[in-house]
């Protein structure tokens, strides 16, 4: 029993402990569930030390048999990839707790409980090594979201709940199909035993096997990201969701399919990732521009930063399917910057429903002169969201198009076009929504931050900045562990160059700071 | 074959448990008129514990495995799962009727659990003989006593179409059922399984190779229509939404699994050395049986009828089990039918308690709301139909995960896509009952349900254990089922 199975299981605990709670009585489920997410989330901190000690290794193991046959492992370990992700989500879970604290008036210990099933399972899909039991993982991670959309979320939440549902199991059973043939031809699910025997020619797999299992790992894993064409559930999922949903949706969970990418995709397959790279980062660059295209003309607030997500994640796969080093770091950091930045632009969506209940942009106007404080921060969090200098956002835009550079400059060129889109559609939301004239309905309904308010944007601030000047915080354990995945993805023979160019564009980047 | 008639001790051991509730079923068909109405509701207890002692008595069996009645019955550890799941379905199917007779007809009735006692009598023979004749027999019992418990409650309209539906159709199947063994006896000059398979082995009958066809396709259509495959599945709907709901659970778990058994037990034996001719056939069915269950189902608006689709389209993914012809794909499908009947027979549980008296609330829409009205039963009833769907730590799932392991294993790669996509076409109807019992309020002409007795409530939380049980530990299961596969051939 290391700390990763407690920080694993205590959610899973907490939410059997919720569902036992007294019904009626709200603010005991509250405060419940807040010390129960505070308390992972202190727990988790405990994992960086280990982590970080040796980043481009798996630490905090543990390896026991789960069931005996099929031979089912409950293999859980932590790296420099899944770690950031894992404090990602223990910090976000008891934000979500807090910005829900007032809306969240209706059947509130279910949504409670269901806010730390889904802590379990996300944290599960970024630990679990055994495929198996990632695949369990990414499933149980379904329900709880399934649910909180249903039940709490706005108009059309049951159209947008079962959509969601229905995309992502669509994805995730040809994946089961690909996991079970994996199985049937090695023996194991355990994903660094198949690695190795992949890389040492131990289990052979034809190229058209190759192909068509990375296709049937890569659709599942597209469908969540999600890349262009299969965005259609997100706009619905995320616009109809409680805000705390959008968070978790947007924040975390879309960074499942990233994250897998990386972690089971690309080591399995490294042939066929090469072979599909041109037209994957056709569609993510497609994505990177139709999303920004399309967030433009959104009147609806919450749909336009789920169209920003389907803009931003494009530059995630944009960054991976470089196979750069630099391109890597970037992609990987981009995934937690989206996740604080896009996170905290749902919040302060989400504050300004609670306020006008509207999420119509023609609904507001000069909220700057009644709300002063929100509005500042808004301001910073939209700049952060574009990519300013000096905000998080930057550095792996940055270091994204500086890798799609050196790989085909039209890449470059078109992505940097979604750059500049970004900053048009963010900025015209602001301009409409924060300043000229202030509506009658504005002046009277909205107010600015309250003390609970600003203790949930609070860390989410600092983490901007934070992640924009010291990358050195975080970017060395990212690259130490994307060496080992590109030594994994290069074709034979090129290895020494990836090895060459590891540990620099970390000490580039902080160095240009 | 020695010519000894007086049965020894060990034959009438391995037989115990179906005398036992033969036996137990005839008394209290004579008891039943003697007692008063006051009384009556001792007949429930009684059977519940006939079941649970032939649970008991069908292990002490098993520790002396072997054929009996020169070689008609046999025990072995294949036997013994169907038949501890034939007793299990039972008691938790007399342990949901309960309520149900209380409220529809104010009291208990005997000859009810008489019936359920023979029904699954002839189950467990389906499951343990190993002679065409006698898995005929076994089919008869099973299929009969299930017509007159479709119909039980007379005076209902419902109840009687469904009786009618399942008994014309019924005995049409057991007509083909009959034909078929008639041929194979005409051509081998046995019914016993071991001797047809020696004669198809030692190819006495090559030159008729086109009649033995004909003969398995016979017996296969029989059995399609027990377990409700597509073409043969048009009554499963009928007889699901008009038997009363405790009757469409059992129904749909133990006669079914038993059919399913019977089909095995013929395919892995005795005709197991034609299992290339029976591989198309056997594809193509479970394909359209996946097929037409599942979108059928999802036009469904009730709740039993939905079920029914949905029984149908279960059947599918054990049929695919089937096609694989092999032991993984054994062990998947006696998994499959454990998991599923504790799911089916949880479902029906908690329709009974939804409809109230006179079964009027089946439509899904009834169920609105029930989260806020009835948060426990709301809880059980998703747990049920997450399984239903297959999602992971649900008994559901790993079902669904042998039974597509079982197929990929024997390079059945389309059939396990098409299945694996057709789950997920599956979802959407479980999904809307969730949404129904979740997302929407309760409706203002919503009448609250009497609170169920205790014997529902077990049943309910003893299945919904189960599932959850199976999709978190399945090891002890598959493990008995794998070992009990190998015994088959």
């Amino acid at each position: 029993m290391t700390l990763l199975d407690a920080v694993l299981f205590l959610p899973a605990i907490g939410f059997i402990i919720g569902l036992l709670l007294p019904r009626d009585n709200i603010s005991l489920i509250r405060n419940y569930t807040i010390a129960v997410s505070l308390l992972v989330f202190i727990v988790s901190l405990g994992l960086i030390g280990p982590v970080l000690a040796n980043p481009g290794a798996s630490t905090l193991i543990t390896d026991t048999v789960w069931i005996e046959y099929p031979a089912i492992r409950y293999h859980v370990a932590l790296d420099g990839l899944s770690l950031w992700l894992v404090i990602l989500t223990t910090l976000l879970t008891p934000i979500c707790v807090l910005i829900s604290w007032k809306y969240i008036q209706t059947r509130a210990r279910e949504f409670y409980a269901f806010l730390l099933l889904l802590e379990f399972g996300l944290i599960g899909v970024f630990v679990a090594l055994d495929l198996f039991l990632f695949y369990v993982f990414w499933e149980v991670s379904l329900v709880p979201m399934y649910f909180l959309i249903g039940i709490w979320g706005h108009e059309k939440r049951i159209y947008a709940a079962v959509k969601f549902f229905l995309y992502t199991l669509t994805g995730s059973l040809l994946m089961l199909a690909g996991i079970i043939w994996l199985y049937n031809k090695s023996g194991t699910f355990d994903l660094l035993l198949l690695t190795d025997m992949i890389q040492k020619g131990r289990l052979a797999l034809t190229s058209s096997e190759s192909f068509w299992l990375f296709l049937a790992f890569f659709f599942a894993f597209a469908i969540k990201v999600p890349l262009f064409p299969l965005h259609t559930w997100l706009p619905d999922a995320h616009g109809e969701a409680p805000t705390a949903g959008s968070v978790m949706l947007a924040s975390v969970m879309l960074k499942m399919g990233t994250y897998a990418i990386v972690r089971v995709c690309l080591p399995l397959f490294p042939e066929a990732s090469r072979q599909a790279a041109p037209y994957i980062i056709t569609l993510a660059i497609i994505g990177i521009i139709y999303g920004a295209l399309v967030a433009m003309v959104q009147p609806n607030m919450k749909r336009l930063v789920a169209y920003s997500s389907v803009s931003h994640l494009g530059f995630v796969i944009l960054g991976i399917f470089t196979f750069t080093q630099t391109g890597m770091d970037g992609a990987v950091y981009q995934m937690l910057n989206h996740g604080v930045s896009t996170g905290a632009l749902f919040i302060l969506v989400g504050y300004l429903y609670e306020r006008r209940h509207s999420l119509e942009i023609a609904d507001f106007g000069g909220v700057g002169t009644v709300a002063p404080w929100l509005s500042t921060v808004f301001v910073i969090t939209t700049l952060a969201s574009v990519g300013l200098p000096l905000l998080n956002n930057f550095i792996g835009e940055f270091l994204v198009l500086q890798a799609a550079m050196q790989v085909n400059i039209l890449y470059a060129v078109f992505a940097a076009v979604g750059v500049i889109l970004s900053a048009v559609y963010m900025l015209w939301m602001v301009q409409r929504t924060f300043y000229g004239e202030t509506p009658a309905e504005v002046k009277h309904h909205v107010f600015d931050m309250t003390g609970r308010e600003w203790a949930a944007m609070l860390p989410l601030l600092v983490l901007m900045v934070w992640m924009g000047i010291g990358t050195q915080s975080f970017l060395p354990s990212i690259s130490a562990n994307n060496v080992k995945t590109l030594e994994l993805v290069q074709p034979p023979g090129t290895a020494v160059r990836a090895q060459a160019s590891a540990a620099k564009p970390a000490t580039e980047v902080s160095d240009a700071r | 074959m020695p010519a000894s008639y007086i049965p020894t001790a060990a034959d009438l051991m391995r037989l115990s448990p179906d005398l036992l509730l033969t036996v137990g079923g005839t008394l209290m068909m004579v008891i039943e008129p003697l007692t008063g109405a006051a009384r009556k509701s001792r007949m429930a207890i009684i059977a519940a514990l006939l079941m649970a002692a032939a649970i008991v008595l069908s292990l002490l069996a098993y520790l002396d495995p072997g054929s009996s009645f020169s070689g008609m019955l046999t025990v072995d550890g294949f036997s013994t799962f169907f038949r501890i799941l034939f007793y299990g379905c039972g008691l938790l199917t007399v342990l949901a009727s309960i309520d149900y007779f209380k409220r529809e007809r104010g009291e208990e009735s005997g000859e009810y659990y008489a019936l359920l006692v023979f029904s699954v009598v002839g189950q467990s023979l389906m499951a343990s003989a190993n002679e065409l004749v006698l898995l005929f027999i076994g089919l008869e019992i099973s299929s009969i006593s299930g017509y007159i418990l479709a119909g039980y409650i007379r005076d209902d309209k419902r109840n009687n179409e469904s009786a009618l539906k399942y008994f014309l159709l019924g005995s049409f199947a057991t007509a083909f059922m009959l034909y078929g063994v008639a041929w194979i006896y005409g051509l081998t000059g046995s019914t016993n399984l071991d001797t047809v398979r020696r004669a198809i082995l030692g190819g006495t009958i090559d030159q008729s190779q086109s009649m033995l066809m004909i003969a398995t396709v016979l017996i296969f259509i029989g059995l399609a229509f027990k377990v409700a495959a597509a073409p043969f599945h048009i009554w499963a709907p009928d007889v699901y939404q008009g038997a009363p709901s405790p009757v469409s659970g059992f129904l749909s778990s133990g006669p079914k699994a038993a059919a399913f058994a019977m089909m095995l037990r013929i395919a892995c034996s005795a005709f197991y050395p034609m299992r290339a001719q029976w591989e198309p056939l056997l594809w193509a069915t479970a394909l359209a049986t996946m097929i037409v269950g599942n979108f059928a189902a999802l036009r469904q608006t009730n709740i039993k009828r939905m079920l029914a689709y949905s029984s149908i389209a279960h059947a599918g993914y054990i049929l695919v089990a089937v096609t694989a012809q092999s032991e993984t794909g054994v062990a998947a499908i006696m998994f499959y039918l454990a998991t599923y009947a504790l799911m089916t027979v949880g479902v029906f549980a908690a329709v009974t308690l939804v409809a109230s008296k006179g079964e009027r609330f089946v439509e899904i829409d009834d169920f609105a709301g029930l989260s806020q009205s009835h948060p426990f039963l709301a809880l059980i009833l998703a747990v049920f139909l997450f399984s239903l769907i297959g999602i992971p730590l649900t008994g559901g799932f790993f079902a669904k995960f042998y039974v597509f392991k079982a197929a990929l294993d024997a390079n059945l790669t389309w059939l396990t896509i098409l299945g694996l996509l057709n789950s997920a076409v599956a979802a959407f109807y479980y999904l809307r009952v969730l949404v129904v019992m979740y997302m929407k309020p309760v409706p203002e002409s919503a009448e609250a349900i009497v609170p169920p007795g205790i014997a529902i409530r077990f049943t309910l939380l003893a299945s919904a254990a189960g599932t959850l049980y199976l999709g978190i530990f399945p090891s002890a299961v598959l493990d008995f089922a794998g070992k009990a596969a190998q015994l088959v051939r």
